[in-house]
């Protein structure tokens, strides 16, 4: 049994080689393009020529601003006291406990947020791929809905619904030891989180899903089939063929799930606002230069928050070691 | 202009045409689509500018009410016959997030702003980065005229009438009678934080007050602070690094030590710290409501709520009104002071006629109807002899003698930085150490200004 899938995946990467890895090395002894060839590589920059350019004004340009100003000690209602202050603000972020608890925050809620919604996601995923096709439609669009709520919109409803004076809540689960109507959700740090965490769940748990899904639906029927004839468990088809085979749509989610997570605002802005100890980066880049107008400081957090996201997609890229333009079938 | 914007970009959109026409013509097409679409925009918004005829129009930032501010606009639009027209527009509902967009506007010397509606807090902040049209001595001596003592605080920065006062508020301690009489407090005497932490848990009942994470907390401490004879920053003009707190004070540890004890003892309930002004005004309507230090709002929002049958007429039969507790007996009350003045923004180009309509708007026969349909207390102390307004508001005479005693928060221009630091450290209030938190925020406030630590 277990020979049968690395065998299906060993063929399956065999039969992509020569177009990339042995072709990419040809590639100085190439017979020279065709016309039709030339003109179509043309037609390719014109057509990504103009959106590039716009890639490069709207994200490297904000970039290369903001680690620009974050070299400045710039409060905005003071312009002429600018000055230049080289590495000084990552000197006093990365010495704060402030920053370092953020971060802690911040990875403690991806974590513990994409975990769950992997699991939840991949359960829903099946449920839509299996489901019959009458009411496949309606259950695709009924896991959709959440997704489909602004975030701001969902935080007020979660908040609303878990407030101590308006909520719903504690009245319903008062059978659930540890709650009772003096509980107040938004008083301590780990009833807080839990809100925060289980209204992002609930929010993006169906895009998570719907990647799954797509995955689901490119795994061949025949492996499964086959396992099956040979005698596999439903675990083990799971475990051995359908698993394996949909690494990138998973990786694709978690990192999707990942860097959206990391730069988590809106929830924290309006269930807790940084109170109790659930201060994430994005709220303290937020403070220090929308509230405080410290353009310096905010932009060398900012910086810092790039940064780790980077941090993210390359421990994500190595640790599922997927070639994406291979999962997108560019070849 | 979201329709031009829209009719630009549709003769470009590269989808309509069809590949192969695109490979060979594409890019001229689209150029030349590209620059009719930009020609027909030019072309509209000169168009647009030209169309501009008749009086200027002055655009006023308001904060959003109910609709009080936007009947005045007309109403001065009608009083200039002509010199000028007002147009508002509507900020967002949080204090702290209306200075976000207006000093990110004026720091990028947005003219569009004429006229706008100013929490007094941020005034000296806004006047120290130059962000204010100056205010002639004249028009300064005309607004200040009989204005109450704490709005004409409020209104000045360095000694200078920077805005023109519009409104003030106060907050009064507001109780149930029943709850009162059975704790044999007399009402018509000052009272204490004290005596009202004593009856409260001697009734079993739940004090409203303001123990969330947010500038209704600096208002509470500022209040106590002053109470007490302190005050939270000892030279509120000095430049951003030289700033000194006072908070490790007898004073500051006053202030401490009740909101310890009320934070300890339940007194607030379990609702403290998450309680904002609506949610201890939901609290003192309740089966458990007592006393409650509110802002004048509570009182239209209760008799609303009673015509909308939330609430019991016996409830609103049984609400009274005090002055703000003081820290000790003896010692004189601070209540807080707050409200909107009006500034004007020194990239305007109309300063003149944006100062003559703010002296438009402020005056006292229009404050005093203002009080009457929005709830907001008037600046002008000539606004409170008016029958509506006394008739409308039973305890108008309190709030008028509560802003004559009130305590302006800090006048620095880095109010936002204090009280953010304050929250941070004095929240929540049960976690306040009298010996302790009063230094340590004075420490942590301090280093922020200096640039040595996030906040």
């Amino acid at each position: 049994m277990s020979a049968t899938v690395p065998a299906a995946q060993g063929s399956r990467t065999a039969e992509v080689e020569p177009g990339t890895g042995r072709g990419r090395g040809g590639r100085p002894r190439r017979a020279p393009r065709s016309e039709r060839a030339r003109a179509e590589a043309r037609l390719g920059w014109y057509l990504a020529g103009p959106a590039f350019v716009v890639m490069l004004a709207v994200t490297l340009y904000p970039i290369l601003q903001a680690f620009w100003e974050s070299l400045f000690n710039y409060r905005l209602t003071a312009p002429e006291e600018r000055g230049f202050i080289g590495f000084g603000n990552y000197g006093v972020i990365l010495t704060d406990p402030v920053f370092w608890r953020a971060l802690g925050v911040t990875t403690l809620i991806m974590v513990a947020s994409v975990v769950v919604e992997l699991v939840l996601g991949f359960a829903l995923a099946l449920v839509m791929h299996k489901a019959i096709r009458t009411f496949r439609g309606l259950l695709r669009t009924a896991i959709l809905v959440p997704y489909g709520i602004i975030t701001v919109v969902s935080a007020f409803a979660w908040f609303y619904a878990f407030d101590i004076s308006s909520g719903y809540v504690n009245r319903w689960f008062e059978w659930v030891p540890g709650i009772d109507a003096d509980l107040n959700w938004f008083a301590s740090q780990g009833t807080s989180l839990f809100v925060i965490i289980a209204s992002e769940v609930w929010k993006t748990t169906p895009f998570i899903s719907l990647l799954l899904l797509a995955g689901l639906a490119q795994v061949p029927g025949d492996l499964d089939e086959a396992a099956a004839v040979d005698g596999a468990t439903w675990w083990q088809r799971m475990r051995r063929v359908t698993i394996p085979n949909m690494k990138a749509a998973i990786m694709v989610a978690v990192l999707f799930r990942a860097l959206d997570a990391f730069r988590i605002f809106d929830n924290v802005f309006i269930m807790t606002n940084g109170a109790n100890g659930t201060e994430v980066l994005s709220l303290l880049a937020y403070r220090q230069s929308i509230s405080r107008l410290e353009i310096g400081l905010g932009s060398a957090l900012s910086v810092l928050l790039f940064a780790c996201v980077i941090v993210i997609c390359v421990v994500a890229i190595k640790l599922f070691k997927v070639d994406l333009a291979g999962a997108r079938g560019e070849r | 202009m979201v329709g031009r914007a829209r009719r630009r970009s549709r003769p470009g959109g590269p989808p309509q045409d069809p590949p192969s026409a695109a490979r060979r013509t594409g890019p001229v097409r689209r150029r030349a689509a590209v620059a009719v679409g930009l020609a027909a925009a030019l072309l509209a918004t000169t168009a647009a500018c030209g169309a501009e005829e008749g009086p200027p129009t002055l655009t006023w930032y308001i904060n959003p009410d109910a609709g009080g501010q936007q009947r005045i606009a007309q109403e001065c639009t009608e009083a200039a016959e002509g010199e000028y027209r007002i147009a508002v527009a509507t900020l967002p509902r949080d204090a702290n997030a209306q200075r976000e967009q207006l000093a990110r506007r004026l720091a990028a010397r947005d003219a569009s702003i004429d006229l706008m509606s100013l929490d007094p807090p941020f005034i000296p902040e806004f006047a120290n980065a130059g962000f204010l049209a100056e205010v002639p001595d004249d028009v300064a001596e005309q607004a200040s005229e009989g204005v109450v003592e704490g709005a004409l605080q409020g209104a000045t920065w360095e000694d200078r009438l920077v805005t023109i006062p519009f409104w003030a508020n106060t907050q009064l301690l507001w109780y149930r009678t029943s709850v009162a009489e059975a704790a044999g407090l007399d009402m018509s005497e000052p009272v204490t934080w004290d005596q009202l932490m004593e009856a409260a848990a001697s009734q079993e009942v739940l004090l409203g007050v303001q123990g969330a994470k947010a500038e209704s907390l600096t208002v509470w401490i500022n209040a106590l602070v002053a109470s007490a004879g302190g005050e939270i920053v000892a030279n509120p003009e000095a430049a951003s690094d030289e700033v000194e707190l006072s908070l490790d004070s007898d004073a500051g540890r006053e202030a401490a030590r009740i909101l310890q004890a009320i934070g300890q003892q339940g007194l607030g309930g379990a609702g403290l710290p998450t309680a904002d002004e609506n949610a201890s005004l939901a609290l003192f309507q309740g089966d458990r409501g007592s006393f409650m230090v509110n802002w004048p709002f509570v009182w239209t929002a209760t008799e609303g709520a009673v015509e909308d049958g939330s609430v019991d007429q016996a409830v609103l039969d049984d609400i009274g009104w005090a002055m703000y507790p003081a820290v000790a007996a003896g010692s004189e009350a601070r209540p807080p002071y707050g409200g909107i003045n009006l500034g004007v923004g020194a990239f305007s180009d109309h300063p003149d006629l944006a100062l003559a309509a703010a002296l438009c708007i402020v005056e006292p026969e229009r404050q005093a109807a203002y009080f009457v349909s929005d709830g907001n207390p008037p600046s002008a102390t000539a606004a409170y002899e008016d029958p509506e307004v006394q008739e409308a508001f039973p305890m108008a005479d309190l709030i008028r003698q509560s802003l004559e005693q009130a305590a302006p928060r800090p006048q620095t221009p880095f109010y936002n930085e204090i009280s953010a630091g304050l929250q941070e450290t004095w929240h929540p209030v049960g976690a306040v150490a009298p010996d302790r938190t009063p230094r340590t925020s004075g420490e942590f406030i301090t280093a922020v200004l200096r640039g040595e630590q996030l906040l």
